[in-house]
C-alpha cells in the first residue's frame, strides 16, 4: 500500500493559541483510518488543517506526493479531498437536491453528476423522498445523511468524516457506519474517520490514531487499539 | 383632449401647475412612487447582497451610486460634444458607469474590508464610513461642490392615454428596474455563481469545503451591487437633471432604509422594501405635505420593525438556527 496523505510535524494555531503539537500521521490508499480523542483534543483542527481552511504554522501536508500545505480550501477540494464537517453544516435554505448540487460544485461532467446523484439517492432513499424540501427542515440524522451524500457528490478520493455519529440514535449510527464501509469497499474511497464513538470507529477502521491535548499519543492497528488497556479505560468506558 | 372629456363626471383639482381629475392625480403619484421605488431598489440590492454575504453595512455604497452618476455625466458630456444621438449616449453612459462603479466596488472591498475580515465587527464598519467620507471628498475636490446640470438622456416619447401623468423617463426607469430585478432573481436562483452566493451567505465555512472560492463570491457580490447602483445613478441623474458629490449620502440612507424594511440580507425583501418606501413617500408627499416625506418613511420603518423586527422578508430571530 502506498501513502496517499501524510502530515509531517504539524503545529496549528488559533491566533496565539496552539491547538496541534507536532502532529504526524499518514493514510494509505484504500484505508479506513480512525482518529479518536476526547473533547478539545484537536481532531477537528486536524481535519481543517488538511482541508486548507486552517494553515499550519509549522510542518507540512503532503497529498499524492504533492506538498499542499497552505493551499486554499477550494484547490484542496479540487484535488479530491472532501470533508463532512462536525455539526454537518447543511445549507439550510437550499433544497436537498440543491445541497447535493453544491457538493458537485467543481465538477463539469453533467452525466457523471446525474449518475452520482442517483447513487446518493440509492444510498439514502429518504433524501430522494424529501429532495424538494429545505435542508434546514431535515432531522439531525437526515442532515448527517445529506452531508455525507453531498460530500460523495464531489467524487472524493479521500473522504474526511468529523464525528458522523454525533447526536444520533444507535440504529442510525449503525446504518451510517455500514454506509461508510460500503463507500470504502465499493468505490475504493479512502476514509479518515474522526470519532468519539471509539468502539464503533475502531471496529470499522484498519489503523487508528489516538489524540490527546493536540498530540498524537498512540497509533496501531484498530484491533490492537481495541484490546489496549489504556484505550479501553479512556475511550471505551470499560 | 378627448380622454379628458370622458372624465367630466370627476371633480377637477388643481395640483402642482396642472389641473386634472383625482384619478389622474393618484396615477401621477403612483408612477412617481414606482420611479422612486425603482431607484431605491437598484441601490438597496447592493446593501442587502453585501450584508447577506459578509454581514457588513457597506456605508460607501451610496458613493458608488454617486460615482456612477458622475461617470455618466462625463461620458454624456464627451459623447454629446461628439454629436452622438441621445439614446446611444444613454446606453454608453450606463455601460461606462457600470464598469467604473464596479471597479470602485471591487477595489474598496479589497483595500478597506478584506484586510479586516476576522477583525471585530465594528472595524470594517468604521472602515466603511471612512471610505464613504473619503469618496465624497475625493469627488468634491476632483469635480466641484456645486450642483452640476445633468443632461436629459432619456428620449421623450408619448405614452398613449397617460400623457402628462407619467413621463418617458419614469417609464424607462421602472422598465429597466423590472428587467434588472427579474434577471438578478433568475441569476441567483439558477446561475452557478448565484447558487454559490446563496451557499456562501448561508454557511461560509461549508461553502469553502465544497470548493467555492469565497473571495471570488465576495468580489462578485460587490461588483454586481455596484453595477446596479451605477445604473440607478445614471438614470436618476438624467431624470432629476442635476448631481453633486453628496447625492450618494441621501439616496444611500433611503435605500438602506428600504433594505432594512424588506429584511436586510434578503434580495426579494430589498425589492419589496424599496417599492413600499417609494410609494409611501410619493403618496405622503402628494396627499399630506412634502415636508413630511421623511417622517412617513421612517414612521413606516418603525412600524414594520415593531411587528417584524427582522424586516418584512428577513429571517425572524425565532427562525435563526
Ligand atoms: N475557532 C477557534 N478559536 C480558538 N480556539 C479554538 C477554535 N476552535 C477550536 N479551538 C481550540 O482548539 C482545541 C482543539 O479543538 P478541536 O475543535 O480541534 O477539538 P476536537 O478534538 O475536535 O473536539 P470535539 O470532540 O469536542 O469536537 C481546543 O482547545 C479548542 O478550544
Ligand atoms: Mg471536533
Amino acid at each position: 500500500m502506498s501513502k496517499m496523505l501524510e502530515l509531517k510535524n504539524i503545529d496549528t494555531y488559533y491566533g496565539n493559541i496552539q491547538a496541534l503539537y507536532n502532529v504526524s500521521l499518514h493514510i494509505n490508499h484504500g484505508e479506513i483510518i480512525t482518529l479518536i480523542g476526547g473533547n478539545g483534543a484537536g481532531k477537528s483542527t486536524t481535519l481543517m488543517t488538511i482541508c486548507g481552511v486552517l494553515s499550519p504554522r509549522n510542518g507540512s501536508v503532503v497529498y499524492e506526493e504533492l506538498d499542499i500545505t497552505g493551499m486554499k480550501a477550494e484547490k484542496v477540494v479540487s484535488r479530491g479531498i472532501c470533508q463532512v464537517p462536525e455539526g454537518r453544516l447543511i445549507f439550510p435554505e437550499l433544497s436537498i437536491s440543491e445541497n447535493l448540487d453544491m457538493g458537485a460544485f467543481l465538477r463539469k461532467d453533467k452525466d457523471g453528476i446525474k449518475h452520482d446523484r442517483n447513487y446518493a439517492y440509492e444510498l439514502f432513499p429518504i433524501l430522494y423522498e424529501r429532495r424538494k424540501q429545505m435542508g434546514g427542515n431535515l432531522s439531525g440524522g437526515e442532515q448527517q445523511m445529506l452531508a455525507i451524500a453531498r460530500a460523495l457528490m464531489a467524487r472524493p478520493r479521500l473522504l474526511l468524516l468529523d464525528e458522523p455519529s454525533m447526536g444520533l440514535a444507535p440504529l442510525i449510527v449503525k446504518q451510517i457506519f455500514e454506509i461508510i464501509t460500503k463507500i470504502n469497499k465499493e468505490s475504493g474511497t479512502t476514509i479518515f474517520l474522526v470519532e468519539q464513538n471509539a468502539n464503533l470507529a475502531l471496529k470499522i477502521g484498519h489503523r487508528g490514531y489516538v489524540m490527546e491535548n493536540g498530540k498524537i499519543v498512540m497509533t496501531d492497528t484498530c484491533d490492537t487499539l481495541l484490546a489496549n488497556e489504556d484505550v479501553k479505560r479512556a475511550y471505551l468506558g470499560l | 383632449m378627448n380622454s379628458r372629456g370622458q372624465a367630466a363626471a370627476c371633480p377637477l383639482i388643481v395640483y402642482g401647475n396642472r389641473i386634472g381629475t383625482l384619478m389622474e392625480y393618484f396615477l401621477e403619484l403612483f408612477f412617481g412612487g414606482l420611479t422612486r421605488g425603482s431607484i431605491y431598489a437598484l441601490i438597496a440590492l447592493g446593501y442587502t447582497m453585501v450584508y447577506g454575504i459578509i454581514e457588513l453595512i457597506n456605508f460607501a455604497h451610496g458613493e458608488i451610486y454617486m460615482i456612477g452618476a458622475f461617470t455618466g455625466l462625463i461620458v454624456a458630456g464627451v459623447l454629446g460634444a461628439l454629436g452622438f444621438p441621445g439614446f446611444a449616449i444613454l446606453v454608453l453612459a450606463v455601460i461606462v458607469a457600470v464598469i467604473y462603479s464596479a471597479a470602485y466596488g471591487f477595489t474598496i472591498e479589497k483595500i478597506a474590508y478584506k484586510p479586516l475580515r476576522g477583525a471585530p465587527r465594528l472595524s470594517p464598519l468604521i472602515s466603511a464610513i471612512g471610505m464613504s467620507i473619503f469618496l465624497q471628498n475625493y469627488v468634491m475636490l476632483a469635480q466641484t461642490s456645486d450642483f452640476l446640470p445633468f443632461p436629459s438622456l432619456i428620449p421623450e416619447f408619448k405614452i398613449p392615454g397617460l400623457t402628462g401623468i407619467i413621463t418617458s423617463s419614469e417609464v424607462v426607469i421602472v422598465a429597466v428596474t423590472v428587467v434588472v430585478c427579474v434577471a438578478l432573481t433568475l441569476f441567483i436562483k439558477y446561475g452557478k455563481l448565484g447558487k454559490a452566493m446563496r451557499a456562501t451567505a448561508q454557511n461560509r465555512k461549508m461553502a469553502q469545503l465544497v470548493g467555492i472560492s469565497v473571495n471570488t463570491v465576495i468580489s462578485a457580490t460587490f461588483v454586481i451591487g455596484s453595477s446596479l447602483a451605477a445604473v440607478g445613478g445614471v438614470l436618476i441623474a438624467s431624470h432629476i437633471g442635476q448631481i453633486n458629490y453628496y447625492i450618494g449620502f441621501i439616496a444611500g440612507i433611503k435605500a438602506f432604509t428600504a433594505a432594512v424594511l424588506g429584511g436586510i440580507g434578503s434580495i426579494p425583501g430589498a425589492m419589496l422594501g424599496a417599492l413600499i418606501l417609494g410609494l409611501t413617500e410619493a403618496f405622503a408627499t402628494g396627499y399630506v405635505s412634502s415636508d413630511y416625506e421623511d417622517v412617513f418613511a421612517f414612521a413606516l420603518l418603525v412600524l414594520i420593525l415593531i411587528f417584524r423586527p427582522a424586516g418584512i422578508m428577513g429571517k425572524q430571530p425565532t427562525q435563526k438556527v
